[in-house]
C-alpha cells in the first residue's frame, strides 16, 4: 500500500510509488540533483557566509571556555586543555578523510561532476587538520607521557592519515596536469579509506600509550565531566562549521576556475 | 607554580597558537583564492557580454 508520495521526490519509472522512498534509489536521486554546479552554487553563496559566521562565533567560544573556565584534569592538571583543539583537529581530520572517500565513490560511480571538486576541497583542508591533531598531539604528549613522539598505533595510524591525504594530493594534481579525470585518486582515496576504523580502534585492538575514547557517538556516553564536555562539543560543532566553510569557499573558487577556462577557450577559438 | 607557568607557555599556548593560527591561513588562503577566481570569472563574463 503506498502512500501521497512528496512532490520533491517523484517516483521512479520501474518501482511502486511509495513514500518514504528507498534508499537505494533515494540516495543516486539525491546525489545527481546535486550534479548541477549552477545549483551548488546558488546553495553554497548563502551557506559559506552562514557556516563561517558559525564557525568563527562556536570556535571562539569553545576555546575561550576551554582556555579559561573549564577545570583542569584531576591527573593532568592544565595540559587537559589543550584537548579542545586536539579533539576537534582529529574528529575532522578522519571525518573530513570519509567525506573525501565518499566523494571520490560519487566521481567513480555516477561521475558526479561536483564531486571530484568536493575531494579536491576537502584534501588539503584535511591534511591541514591531520598536520595540527599530529604537532598539538605531541605538544600534549610530552607533559603527559614525557615524550613527544612514540611509535605507538594511534599515532602511528594518523600519521599514515596525513601520508594518504599528501598521496592524493600529489596524485590528483598529476593526473590534473596531464589532463585525466583523476580516477587514480579516487582509487587511492577509496583504499585509505581502510585506515578509518584501524585509526578509530587502533586504542583497543593494541596496546597503545594513546587513552581510549572518553566519549562515544554512537552511544551516545561519555566519561567527561560535563565542565569539560561542553566546551569539547562547542568546539568541535565550531571546527567543523568552519572546515564546511573552507571546503565550500574552495569549492567555489574551483568552479570559477574552470568558468574562467572554459570562457578563456571558446574566446581563442571565436579568434582562431 | 613554575610548573604551571611552563606548562602554560611550553605546551598549551603553542598548542592553541598552531592550531588558531594553521585555521586563519586555511581560511585567507580559501576566501583570498574564491574572491580572485570569481572576480576573474565575473570580468569575463561581462567582456563577453560587452562583445
Amino acid at each position: 500500500m503506498g502512500f501521497a508520495h512528496a512532490s520533491s521526490f517523484p517516483c521512479p519509472p520501474t518501482t511502486s510509488c511509495l513514500f518514504p522512498p528507498h534508499p537505494a534509489w533515494l540516495i543516486p536521486h539525491l546525489v545527481h540533483r546535486f550534479a548541477n554546479p549552477a545549483r551548488f552554487l546558488r546553495i553554497a553563496r548563502w551557506a559559506t557566509p552562514l557556516t563561517l559566521a558559525l564557525g568563527l562565533v562556536l570556535t571562539t567560544a569553545g576555546l575561550v571556555i576551554g582556555l579559561f573556565f573549564s577545570p583542569p584534569d584531576y591527573q593532568q592538571g592544565e595540559s587537559v586543555r589543550i584537548m579542545y583543539v586536539h579533539v576537534p583537529a582529529a574528529w575532522l581530520a578522519s571525518g573530513g578523510y570519509l567525506g573525501l572517500a565518499i566523494a571520490s565513490a560519487a566521481a567513480l560511480i555516477w561521475r558526479h561532476p561536483l564531486a571530484t571538486i568536493a575531494a579536491r576541497a576537502i584534501a588539503p583542508v584535511g591534511a591541514a587538520f591531520a598536520a595540527i591533531c599530529l604537532m598539538s598531539g605531541s605538544l600534549w604528549g610530552k607533559p603527559t607521557w614525557g615524550t613527544y613522539w612514540v611509535w605507538d598505533a594511534r599515532l602511528t595510524s594518523m600519521l599514515v592519515l596525513l601520508f594518504l591525504y599528501l598521496g592524493y594530493l600529489a596524485l590528483s594534481a598529476a593526473e590534473g596536469e596531464r589532463g585525466n579525470d583523476r580516477k587514480g585518486a579516487a582509487i587511492l582515496a577509496l583504499i585509505g579509506a581502510v585506515n578509518l576504523p584501524i585509526i578509530k580502534y587502533s586504542v583497543e585492538w593494541w596496546n597503545t600509550l594513546h587513552q581510549g575514547a572518553s566519549v562515544s557517538i554512537l552511544s551516545g556516553k561519555s566519561a567527561m565531566a560535563p565542565e569539560m564536555l561542553a566546551p569539547l562539543l562547542i568546539s568541535v560543532a565550531g571546527f567543523s562549521f568552519l572546515f564546511s566553510a573552507i571546503v565550500l569557499m574552495r569549492m567555489r573558487a574551483m568552479l570559477a576556475e574552470q568558468r574562467v577556462e572554459a570562457r578563456s577557450r571558446r574566446l581563442a577559438e571565436a579568434v582562431a | 607554580m613554575t610548573h604551571t607557568a611552563n606548562l602554560w607557555a611550553s605546551y598549551i599556548w603553542p598548542a592553541y597558537i598552531l592550531t588558531i593560527g594553521g585555521m586563519a591561513a586555511l581560511l585567507a588562503w580559501s576566501w583570498t583564492s574564491m574572491r580572485t577566481a570569481e572576480k576573474r570569472s565575473d570580468a569575463l563574463k561581462r567582456s563577453r557580454q560587452d562583445q
